[in-house]
């Protein structure tokens, strides 16, 4: 067959098993912290200890095939979008932390969103993602009775 | 004939004006989130558990089913006319079925497609209604350490056994298992993993990891690669109606996709790829047409499509009947029982019968919905395609942070969100398997449930594992199941050397 290209060490690869090792002691350590008190059969600690020395293993052969360059190839990637996703995602949260409501967070998401999937009219998706965000907000807080965050807008519509 | 009346009583519930509604409502999203891309079924139901909350169970479990079976009939729409298929199940039907859009035709295409996941969906679920009765009678006799051993199975299969890699499957399936130790132990109320942040004792959300997975993790997934590939629409050209030659090249693939889907499905065997790309490569050997295959061949279309209806139904044999969840969509379903305090198993046949048999019965009622939905409708579906894709998936990712918001309006829950989100897109871009995490997380604490309570009947003796003949027999599966992919990659390695 083939011969074998000259081992590529893959750094990625060998992360996600430090990563994991990393989880596996975290577990480990969680559990020496339990107290044994079943009188019979497996107490709390058993499962934890399953997982823990499983991860452990799988981090080792996760090392194993990224020493191999057994991971598949990765095309090429775009950082932009996911720290625009993820930056609408935090604007949101503090939205929900500081009580600006759940409309204006919506809003702030979607157009973040759009904005990384190529969108270039940051404006108009605001106030799309503002209206969606209204509709949502009438359509299940009052129709199905769900709560959702109020802010000032929201308690404006509420009252 | 006790399944006949069953399912004959099982029919009166399901034609309840209101049930019948729940199944139109499913079927109708089903098929929306199949045709569009980057969306699924799984998806949708975990997008839906907290605004169900407070309905009907029975009528919400019946739209979850319809959503499970109208996806896998929207997902076909997209693999046919964008060759990107919206589930996975739908890979092999892209093969040929794009092909055939290309030449002109995608109706045809689109028509076997829908008529075959017809045929197969019947007979599966027919197949469901007598096959899940008498494995409910087995079960019966399950005591805990069967149920752990059975468990052990479906772990090894949905990760280890079929996947590209298990010691990547395996490593998303302990990811699964770690988040499920998180929060109090129900035995000892101690608190595992929870580093003194109390929105953790509860544990882990099956809702918030599968939304964060499956639509964050996609939007991030496809945001970051859009720079790749741009997505082209085959417009459906000619006629939708097949020709007789269709038909008499269409119905053996149906029935044989069928006889792959149905049997796969219902082990524990974990989604639906392996029936379909079987029945593609059986297709591709039987055909009278070899030259065709490649260039658009509609008994590739047929037998995948049947084949992956079939195993829908196949997957909710041992949902219904043990519990067990094999595919992500079952996993979420099985979520949704959950939240109504449900537990799918012979205590359920037992106990609810008009709930299983409504549910069943339904599908019939779903099954025939799709067919009407989708042969004459088509066209309406493949509007949807034309949702500009920023919108789309900012929409995906508000309502996905919505049904979160609304379940646990907490920093620390949509903080999870975010991060199961980041994990998501990792485990695609080094393409480790999701779906494995979710059964984990699901199923982890009830085998960690089952296996102590099995150790505390028998006195702390582990023996009893080995000693119930159930058990023994299951746990020999489960290691063989574990070890044959690594020595099968052994054997692999060992021939190339040899060359």
């Amino acid at each position: 067959m083939t011969t074998r290209t000259p081992r590529r060490i893959d750094k990625a690869g060998l992360l996600i098993a430090l990563v994991l090792l990393a989880l596996a002691g975290l577990i480990w350590q969680d559990m020496s912290s339990l107290q044994l008190s079943s009188v019979y059969g497996l107490g709390p600690k058993a499962m934890p200890m399953v997982v823990s020395v499983g991860l452990a293993i799988l981090g080792v052969g996760n090392a194993i095939s990224a020493l191999q360059g057994g991971l598949p190839e990765r095309e090429s990637l775009d950082w932009k979008p996911i720290v625009l996703i993820i930056g609408g995602l935090a604007i949101l949260i503090a939205c929900v932390k500081f009580n600006v409501g759940f409309i204006p967070a919506t809003a702030v998401l979607f157009a973040c969103t759009a904005a990384a999937f190529g969108r270039r009219a940051f404006i108009t998706d605001l106030v799309i993602g503002f209206a969606a965000g209204l509709i949502i907000y009438l359509l299940f807080a009052k129709l199905l009775t769900l709560s959702l965050p109020m802010g000032p807008l929201e308690r404006l519509i509420g009252a | 004939m006790d399944s006949l009346f069953a399912l004959a009583h099982g029919l009166t519930v399901a034609v309840q004006p209101m049930n019948l509604l729940f199944a139109l409502i499913g079927v109708l999203l089903g098929t929306a989130v199949g045709v569009l891309p980057g969306i699924g079924p799984a998806l949708t139901v975990a997008l839906l558990l907290p605004i169900t909350f407070k309905l009907d169970p029975g009528g919400s479990i019946i739209m979850f089913a319809g959503i499970y079976y109208g996806g896998m009939y929207g997902g076909s729409t997209t693999a046919i006319l964008i060759n990107t298929p919206g589930e996975s199940a739908s890979m092999a039907t892209a093969l040929e079925g794009n092909k055939m859009a290309k030449a002109g035709r995608g109706g045809p295409a689109l028509a076997t497609a829908a008529i075959g996941s017809f045929v197969a969906g019947t007979i599966a679920t027919l197949g469901l209604a007598f096959l899940a009765p008498t494995l409910v009678e087995l079960a019966v006799q399950f005591g805990p350490e069967d149920y752990f051993a059975l468990m052990c199975v479906a772990f090894v299969t949905v990760s280890a056994t079929f996947g590209d890699s298990p010691v990547r499957g395996l490593t998303s399936l302990f990811i699964g298992l770690a988040l499920g130790l998180v929060g109090i132990d129900k035995l000892t109320g101690q608190a595992r993993l929870t580093f003194g942040v109390p929105e953790l004792l509860d544990g882990v959300e099956v809702t918030t990891l599968a939304v964060g997975l499956f639509a964050v993790g996609e939007a991030l997934y496809v945001a970051s690669r859009r720079h790749i590939q741009e997505e082209v629409v085959e417009p459906v050209r000619g006629s939708l109606w097949m020709t007789k030659e269709d038909w008499k090249r269409s119905w053996w693939p149906w029935i044989r996709g069928t006889l792959f889907g149905f049997p796969i499905g219902a082990l524990p065997a974990g989604g639906a790829e392996i029936p379909t790309f079987l029945s593609y490569s059986t297709e591709k050997r039987l055909t009278k047409y070899p030259e065709e295959f490649g260039k658009g061949a509609i008994e590739g279309v047929a037998g995948p499509e049947a084949a992956n209806n079939a195993s829908a139904a196949g997957t909710l044999v041992p949902l219904l009947a043990l519990g067990l969840p094999t595919s992500a969509t079952a996993a979420m379903m099985l979520a949704g029982f959950q939240q109504y305090g449900l537990n799918p198993g012979p205590l359920l046949f037992a106990e609810r019968p008009e709930l299983v048999w409504g549910l069943i019965a339904s599908l019939f009622i779903a099954n025939a919905m799709l067919l009407i939905l989708n042969l004459p409708l088509v066209g309406l579906w493949v509007k949807l395609l034309a949702i500009p894709q920023p919108w789309l998936y900012a929409g995906i990712l508000v309502f996905a942070t919505m049904g979160t918001i609304a379940a646990k309006p907490s920093v620390v829950e949509l903080t999870m969100l975010g991060a199961f989100g980041l994990l998501g897109f990792l485990m695609r871009r080094f393409d480790y398997p999701i779906a494995p995490v979710v059964v984990g997380l699901i199923l982890g604490p009830i085998a960690e449930a089952q296996l102590r309570r099995a150790l505390s009947i028998s006195l702390g003796d582990p023996m009893v594992l080995l000693q119930s003949p159930i058990s023994a027999t299951l746990l020999g599966i489960a290691v063989i199941a574990l070890v044959l992919p690594f020595v099968l990659k052994g054997l692999n390695r060992f021939k190339m050397q040899e060359d």
